[in-house]
């Protein structure tokens, strides 16, 4: 339960959490703010990530939510305590979630697992490291088997991993670089490796291949 | 619409569902999170049944519509089956310590076991635990044993209004509770206890007290306010160990407030168990006959104008009528049972009553409440007002005259003083222009805006807002009084009132008689009878009235005779005995009855029944208990009061806790418990 960790006792929105709150609700209509509260929430998480350097959603945060969106509290800690998008306590600088569904075990997930643990020291789902860098977390499908195996750190998805890829990338996230997105193979989004193996010459008008 | 359910057809009403179908036709269903009175959650899957042309597969009756000519089988082979699924799933992590629950012997889950559940587990795994919650001082929880079925969720957010309990977390880890840990801030929040199916949420002061086999169950009407909710007392020998709400659509639906359930330990502290005179200044015990000696002493060659007697707020009618026939036999005119000093026109019924009728309230499309706080003086009506905004949708206009409070309904305050009242006279005015919109407008005057100096005003005022604004019609009476004093309206049909040249309670104070005669009278300032007045006190505890007292009579509390008692609506009802008063004391009619023989004044009745027939000769409306009569308004003929007198001073409500207001709540440690803890929250989340 929340009273396990150490709350803060008090959380405002700041000023481009508000902008982006605006923004939020005004795609819904008057008398249905509550309908905003996830993307709300992500604010919230977001502006902790900006303001404590970990992403997550304490309880003041949730009660700011409710307020904002003229919501019972309680609504609010259901929503947040749901969804596991939602961190309900502190965790790492990173946030590292790892897919481990049918698609990305068979396509080495477990070497992705070990490489993290291993370059880490975290020996639990759910732990963070020492040093406070990284939170891993387990996660079920991402719904980019295509590209698997993946690891999610944070909001970006790092796709086609292996051992040697998930080191590097930690290694670069240690330093501070933010190595761009997706697949960690070169492919370009899910395109077929080394290139396309169709509509290889272009198409004849009328005519099939 | 004809459902055919296991062969039996029955005639059902459009949107019906099926398992109400099935009901009709006289079918149990099973059921865990259906509860006729909440939303449809649809999530503990008991209640499947077999529905013919539907997809094959078992439906769950409660969330499926019924539609014509459709067949149900409720027994088939493949009911049976998958209620047994159900119940193999619900008992895998329900703990299986039935011997030290609570709700053993009356648990859903334990009586459907029977039916359903299978004589051992195939589940060899640890069964999950959760973590008790903390809901303050009336709900204990044994976490574990939840099964989720939401209804003490679906509770608070939608009949209570104090939406604070979900569920958290999800699948395995989903619990319900606050999240944050607090008293609950509701009065309806022991209902929570009742209408959960397993042990989960019991009684906390109930807490391995007895098991239900072993209560003597008597129907009652309760007192502590004047709802007149119909109540079960479960005794064992000589003690009352619970009170639980009975079903009573007109009145209190299926529903009790806090006070009213848990007060009940307050019967066994304070007592008044025997007589006592004063002797040198110092109260002391003695026989009936010294204390009846005592009182005839004293009474010997007095007036009849320097005799008083007042009532109070628990009185049932039989004592008030036999009390208010032993002073008209001593020619005393000096009778007032109004303790806050408010104004009462008993010229018609109609001005002293709620005449819409609780049930009355569901019909209501906009609501006026005046100097009222409806949460805290009566929250069975406070629910209806929410039940009839809730089915409105949140458009159900509600304007307030009085300090602002949050009421779970949304309220348009217009103004804590008279002068709002005064200001709906303006037909510009948006709330003047709501209530005339309307089609069957209601306005709810608490009783505690009749006790000031300006009452008669307030009353006149408005009934003329009444009249003036369409809410009262011949076929709809839009004017009610709330009161909270559980006698009140019984004594205003007896008038037990001032006589010709009679004083009323102010006028017998300081001196105004000699012998005043409290009849469980406590919630006026003792210090402003004469020293030299000799008080009689009978009652059944020892507060403020007994503490003055110069005679104590011991008299019996509600639980312990057979009493009438007319609620707000003026709807006549009748309680009944549970248990013995402890020691000396005796029913108070029987009580006033003995002192008459004493006196040689003797009252005419030997029985209750004759008692009752007194009262039906004093007053027909006593000769049929149980109804409340809907009627129009035919005559508008403004109540005694001149409307411009209104003062500008601000309403103050009655109570400023909900949970201590008679003798009874005072004495009971439960009660303070909560004004320690809810109270206290309630006040604070009203003040913002």
């Amino acid at each position: 339960m929340a009273e396990e960790i150490e709350q803060p006792a008090a959380f405002a929105f700041d000023a481009a959490s508000e902008a982006e709150i605006a923004r939020i609700i005004a795609k819904y209509p008057p008398g249905r703010q509550a309908s905003a509260v996830i993307p709300v929430l992500y604010v919230a998480q977001a502006q902790m990530r900006r303001s404590s350097g970990s992403a997550w959603v304490p309880r003041a945060a949730m009660d700011a939510v409710a307020a904002r969106l003229g919501m019972p509290p309680i609504r609010v800690y259901e929503v947040a305590t749901f969804y596991l998008m939602f961190n309900t306590r502190p965790i790492g600088r990173h946030h590292l979630q790892v897919c481990t569904t049918t698609p990305c075990w068979l396509r080495g997930s477990d070497e992705v697992v070990a490489a993290c643990r291993e370059a880490t020291g975290i020996r639990h789902w759910g732990e963070t490291s020492a040093d406070g860098m990284f939170t891993m977390t387990e996660v079920e499908c991402l719904g980019a088997c295509v590209n698997a195996p993946i690891l999610q750190v944070d909001d970006d998805y790092y796709e086609d991993m292996d051992a040697e890829r998930t080191r590097a990338l930690l290694a670069a996230l240690r330093r501070g670089e933010r190595p761009p997105a997706g697949s960690m193979a070169g492919r370009q989004g899910s395109a077929p490796e080394g290139g396309p193996t169709t509509l290889l010459t272009p198409a004849q008008p009328g005519g099939a291949e | 619409m004809k459902v055919t359910v296991d062969g039996i057809t029955v005639e059902v009403p459009p949107g019906s569902n099926v398992l109400q179908a099935c009901e009709a036709a006289g079918k149990e269903i099973p059921r865990f999170c259906y509860h006729d009175r909440l939303s449809v959650a649809g999530n503990c899957r008991m209640c499947l049944v077999e529905i013919e042309k539907a997809p094959p597969k078992p439906i769950s009756s409660c969330s499926y519509p019924a539609a014509d000519g459709m067949v149900v089988h409720t027994d088939s082979k493949m009911v049976r089956a998958a209620r047994r699924g159900v119940m193999e799933f619900l008992l895998i992590n329900h703990p299986l310590d039935c011997p030290i629950c609570d709700q053993g012997g009356e648990c859903d889950l334990q009586d459907q076991a029977m039916g359903y559940g299978m004589d051992h587990s195939r589940y060899a795994e640890n069964k999950r635990a959760v973590a008790d919650k903390y809901l303050g001082p009336l709900i204990k929880t044994v976490m574990t044993r939840c099964i989720h079925c939401t209804r003490c969720i679906r509770f608070s957010a939608e009949i209570a209004g104090v939406p604070e309990l979900g569920a958290t977390s999800r699948g395995e880890s989903m619990e319900v509770g606050p999240y944050v840990e607090r008293a609950l801030t509701s009065e309806l929040s022991g209902n929570m206890i009742d209408i959960c199916p397993v042990g989960a949420l019991t009684s906390k002061p109930y807490a391995f007290v007895a098991r239900p086999w072993e209560l003597r169950k008597t129907d009652s009407i309760d007192v502590l306010d004047a709802v007149g909710a119909n109540i079960r007392i479960d005794a064992r020998g000589p003690e009352v160990l619970r009170i639980l709400p009975r079903v009573n659509d007109d009145v209190n639906e299926e529903w009790l407030a806090d006070k009213s359930r848990f007060a009940l330990d307050g019967l066994k502290r304070r007592r008044l168990d025997g007589c006592w005179v004063r002797r040198d200044g110092r109260l002391v015990r003695s026989s009936w006959e010294e204390a009846f000696g005592a009182i005839a002493a004293r009474l010997h060659g007095l007036r009849g104008d320097r005799i008083g007697a007042v009532a109070g707020n628990l009185a049932d009618c039989e004592s008030m009528l036999a009390l208010r026939d032993l002073m008209a036999s001593l020619g005393s005119a000096n009778l007032d049972c109004r303790q806050d000093g408010s104004v009462a026109d008993v010229s018609r019924r109609d001005f002293y009553t709620f005449n819409t009728t609780i049930a009355g309230i569901e019909e209501a499309d906009a609501v006026l409440l005046i100097g009222t706080n409806p949460r805290h003086e009566a929250p069975l009506v406070n629910a209806r007002i929410r039940k009839r905004w809730m089915a409105l949708a949140g458009r159900l206009p509600v304007f307030g005259i009085g300090p602002a409070a949050d009421l779970t309904y949304h309220v348009t305050w217009l103004g804590d003083s008279p002068r709002a009242l005064a200001a709906l006279a303006d037909p510009g005015q948006a709330a003047t222009q709501a209530l005339r919109a309307a089609k069957r407008p209601m306005l709810i005057l608490g009783a505690g805006a009749l006790a000031r100096a300006d009452g008669a005003a307030v009353l006149a005022a408005a009934w003329q807002v009444a009249a003036e604004n369409g809410l009262l019609t011949p076929d709809w009476h839009g004017f009610n009084v709330l009161h909270h004093a559980a006698a009140r309206v019984g004594a205003l049909d007896l008038r037990f009132l001032p006589g010709p040249r009679g004083k009323p309670l102010a006028g017998m104070l300081e001196g105004g008689v000699d012998l005043l005669w409290l009849l469980g009278a406590d919630e006026f300032d003792m210090a402003r009878i004469g020293a030299g007045t000799f008080v009689v006190y009978q009652g059944h505890h020892g507060d403020r009235g007994a503490a003055r007292a110069d005679v104590i009579l011991p008299g019996a509390a509600y639980t312990e005779k057979n009493g009438t008692y007319v609620n707000t609506e003026g709807r006549v009802q009748r309680g009944y005995f549970a248990v013995y008063p402890p020691g000396q004391a005796r029913e108070d009619w029987k009580i006033l009855r003995a002192f008459s023989e004493h006196i040689d004044r003797r009252l005419p009745y030997d029985a209750i029944g004759a008692v009752r027939a007194r009262m039906e000769q004093l007053n027909p409306v006593f000769a049929r208990p149980d109804v409340s009569p809907r009627f129009g308004a035919s005559d508008l003929t403004a109540p005694q009061g001149d409307a411009a007198a209104l003062t500008g001073a601000p309403f103050v409500l009655p109570f400023t806790t909900y949970y201590q207001t008679d003798p009874i709540s005072r004495a009971s440690p439960t009660m303070a418990e909560c004004v320690a803890t809810v109270g206290r929250t309630a006040l604070a989340v009203a003040a913002e």
